[in-house]
């Protein structure tokens, strides 16, 4: 294995499951909305709660379709490109991966088909139980993966024997030190994606003056989920970075360009500034004194290991990572932002009306999805040049390939992903320039429960037309 | 010791790449008939007939490569790293096959013809590299120390290249059973009618398998043609040319979940006719199942939550096949 197919396996990698993150994040997000949605409408009666199940149902079907698809790749990914890995850890991953496949993926996917295409054919009880259950799947897959993730930044309950991760404990292998604090992160961050989502499609219509019942409940419930939720991920961030600067010190030196401590005088914080691995320094550094000292230790004068206290083969890649991070805590700040104006706005009763607040609301609709990709790359670069943070190096991770076939398959994926997900983007943007509709049971000819007959009707759930009875446009 | 956990592990992944082969198997083999049926209102019948399960089907594969970097990661990480190019084409062919089930409905008409396009690629292509690695295990991989060392294009050969078009012909006859036990009218009579040509194909294929493989693998002649061997593995091709029989004495006679049936059976048959041949070596020709055991503590951990939960699936699964049950109609309430 050369150089460049160690890079171009990373590359690889690195795209693949930025990509596929996107659509768990969502499916994460939109499942509990919908589980939310159901329980309203069947608890009031509401209309507008049916409708926008449904009109959220579509979306997510594509969603999820797409989620799959890449997942799949995900998980035959570790054995093409990353043998050496998969022999010497799949001790570990292996059965957190097995148990992800038995608990959630079987879940969701056992429940998915009554979900989409089940209204007319159980009973409303039974309807709502499969979307709880879909909900239930898209949560403990996330746990399981990142109970996985988790261990490979800061493992734990393993012993190495004959050159092989032997799990001992298996409870410390799934609790590892950064676990609760990812998990945490992760949910947030999937809620926080699909509420700026819903944010900006309710804004996207209500600046076209389609303004229906419908469309306000989006914004509004939105609006109080990222009012909770905002503010409750900046402190479970800084828990989240309190844990990685006690695990792995050399990530967070490399996230706060820290390069060495200067006794009696604090630690900086950079706001912004260029770090150079080469020289060893951060060009055109603009610094607050003695702020990292007051966030990273809650002191006046604490230190925290600094860049240079470890080999450069050990630090990780800090242009990177101190830009990433930076990405995803000004977007968390607007994501509050936000949320606050729009709680003022709300309470003045302008929530549907003040035209500035819908637009940064329409703005910020991918900002989630950006976040949470910045956060990733900040904790996997950040984690490198290790795979299993302190136990096995990513150069001693890859299968070995030649520079041929990793760069064949890796422009191979670029080329699919981009039609294929691009093509997916475009049918729900769609989706949500259509807006909520009045959900009309499909002819429930051949369709209640008991019948012997399939209704034959495109069994898409993303199918428009059929459940569109009649516009409810130009209410308000 | 007691019990023997890579042997209930190489049971539970046998199963659950049998499961794969049965239930994503009818799912391809209806892309692979796409070709066959022109019409949009007979193709939107078709995916009807599988839209709400596909996903459930997939999974299985998805278990498949889960329990074998649970239980055997020297094998996972070989036996993926040798085949990583069929493997990602395989990838590649099951991401247009998956989308296409929502995509195409939300294609306009004059773009529909494009998911069509890809959902019949996806499936041929899914299908056939399948294939082709199967044909490239059972001639075994190069192995030095933990690794593969073999060349990236070590698996294609003449009998790799026949079972992938072997698998085409499998997936296409259950594909075509399932339509003729869950559609009716001309859909059904249409399939009725490419059940006989494929069975004669599929029983081709599992014929010149059965002679080709023990005449360039000695081990195989020696599994099957040595006695008492002989014996116990006669049932497996007698019962084959039963199911065969049976199977296109059914056809003429308006059949409808039993030719579906007689497909499983033939195709659980030639799954063992290959397990006999291989068995115990997970990598062939020479690692067994016991040589490449990941540790016990993580095997037995995995094991508990399989047994628990593999029922608890099955009971699931049945459930919702239960509430999409009987045929679905061509053309109705829907325009």
């Amino acid at each position: 294995m050369d150089f460049d197919a160690l890079m171009l396996a990373r590359i690889q990698f690195g795209f693949t499951i930025s990509f596929h993150i996107i659509f768990p994040a969502i499916t994460i997000g939109l499942a509990s909305y919908l589980a939310v949605l159901e329980g309203c409408w069947l608890k009031t009666g509401d209309r507008v709660y049916r409708d926008l199940y449904h009109f959220w149902l579509k979306i997510f079907a594509v969603n999820f379709g797409m989620g799959v698809v890449s997942g799949l790749v995900m998980a035959y990914q570790f054995g093409t490109n990353w043998s050496y890995f998969s022999d010497f850890a799949g001790s570990v991953t292996g059965p957190l991966l097995a148990y992800e496949v038995l608990t959630a993926f079987f879940l969701e996917a056992g429940f998915l088909g009554v979900m989409l295409f089940g209204w007319s054919r159980v009973g409303p009880g039974l309807h709502f139980f499969s979307t709880v259950m879909v909900a239930l799947g898209t949560l403990l897959s996330a746990t399981w993966i990142l109970a996985s993730n988790s261990w490979m930044q800061t493992p734990a309950g393993y012993e190495i024997i004959d050159g092989q991760v032997v799990p001992t404990d298996w409870l410390a292998v799934i609790f590892n030190p950064s676990f609760p604090y990812r998990l945490v992160h992760m949910g947030l961050a999937a809620f926080l994606v699909t509420a700026l989502m819903v944010a900006a499609s309710a804004g996207w219509h209500l600046l076209r003056r389609n303004d229906t019942p419908a469309v306000r409940t989006m914004l509004s419930m939105a609006m109080w989920m990222l009012l909770f939720v905002a503010p409750l991920q900046a402190v479970v961030g800084d828990f989240h970075g309190l844990n990685t600067l006690k695990h792995q010190p050399a990530k967070i030196a490399a996230i706060e360009a820290h390069w060495e401590n200067h006794p009696g005088r604090g630690t900086p914080l950079t706001l912004v500034g260029w770090p150079d691995m080469e020289a060893e320094t951060t060009h055109f550094a603009l610094e607050v004194p003695r702020l990292g000292s007051l966030i990273l230790t809650h002191s006046w004068d604490g230190e925290i290991p600094a860049l240079k206290d470890f080999p450069k083969a050990d630090r990780p890649n800090a242009t990177v990572v101190f830009w990433s991070f930076r990405v995803m805590v000004g977007l968390g700040l607007l994501m509050i932002a936000l949320a606050l104006w729009a709680a003022w706005e709300r309470r003045r009763g302008r929530l549907y009306s003040s035209r500035p607040l819908l637009r940064f609301a329409l703005y910020m609709g991918p900002a989630g999805l950006v976040a949470m990709l910045a956060g990733w790359f900040t904790t996997e670069i950040g984690r490198q040049p290790w795979v299993v943070y302190g136990v096995m190096r990513t150069a001693d991770a890859v299968s070995p390939h030649g520079a041929f076939e990793v760069g064949l398959t890796l422009v191979l994926f670029i080329v699919v992903y981009f039609i294929v997900f691009g093509a997916g983007t475009v049918y729900i943007l769609r989706l949500i320039r259509k807006g909520p509709a009045a959900f009309a049971p499909a002819a429930p000819v051949e369709g209640g429960p008991g019948e012997t007959h399939t209704p034959s009707r495109p069994m898409s759930a993303a199918t428009e037309g059929e459940t569109r009875a009649a516009p409810v446009m130009d209410q308000g | 010791m007691g019990i023997d956990l890579a042997l209930l592990w190489a049971i539970i992944i046998l199963f659950g790449i049998l499961m794969y082969v049965i239930m994503d198997g009818f799912d391809l083999g209806i892309g692979i008939l796409f070709p066959f049926v022109p019409g949009k209102e007979d193709r939107d019948t078709m995916m009807n007939t599988v839209a709400p399960v596909w996903d459930g089907n997939e999974t299985w594969l998805v278990l498949g490569g889960a329990g074998l970097l649970a239980a055997f990661p020297l094998a996972y990480s070989v036996i993926l790293s040798a085949f990583m190019l069929p493997l990602i084409f395989m990838l590649l062919g099951l991401i247009f096959r998956g989308v296409a089930f929502e995509f195409r409905f939300k294609a306009s008409d004059a773009r529909r013809h494009w998911w069509d396009k890809a959902f019949i690629c996806g499936s041929v292509t899914a299908t056939f590299f399948q294939g082709v690695t199967l044909g490239a295990y059972m001639h075994g991989i190069e192995v030095a120390g933990r690794a593969y060392a073999g060349g990236p294009l070590d698996w294609i050969s003449p009998f790799s290249v026949f079972t992938g078009l072997g698998l085409l012909a499998a997936y296409a006859l259950l594909g075509c059973t399932w339509l003729i036990f869950k559609t009716e009218g001309e859909l059904h009579d249409r399939m009725l009618k490419l059940a006989r040509p494929l069975v004669w194909t599929l029983l081709g294929v599992i014929a010149v398998i059965s002679i080709w493989t023990p005449l360039t693998h000695a081990s195989i002649a020696e599994r099957w043609f040595s006695l008492p061997n002989f014996f116990w593995f006669a049932p497996v091709p007698v019962l084959v040319l039963l199911a065969a029989y049976y199977l296109l004495r059914l056809l003429p006679r308006q059949p409808h979940a039993g030719p579906f049936v007689l497909t499983l059976c033939l195709i659980f048959l030639g799954y063992s006719g290959l397990g006999i041949s291989i068995w115990p070596y997970i990598i062939p020709p020479a690692i067994s199942i016991w040589d490449a055991s990941g540790p016990v503590q993580s095997q037995g951990f995995a094991l508990v939550g399989a047994l628990l939960i593999i029922p608890m699936i099955l009971i699931y699964t049945a459930w919702s096949y239960y509430v999409f049950r009987g045929k679905v109609a061509v053309g109705e309430g829907y325009h």
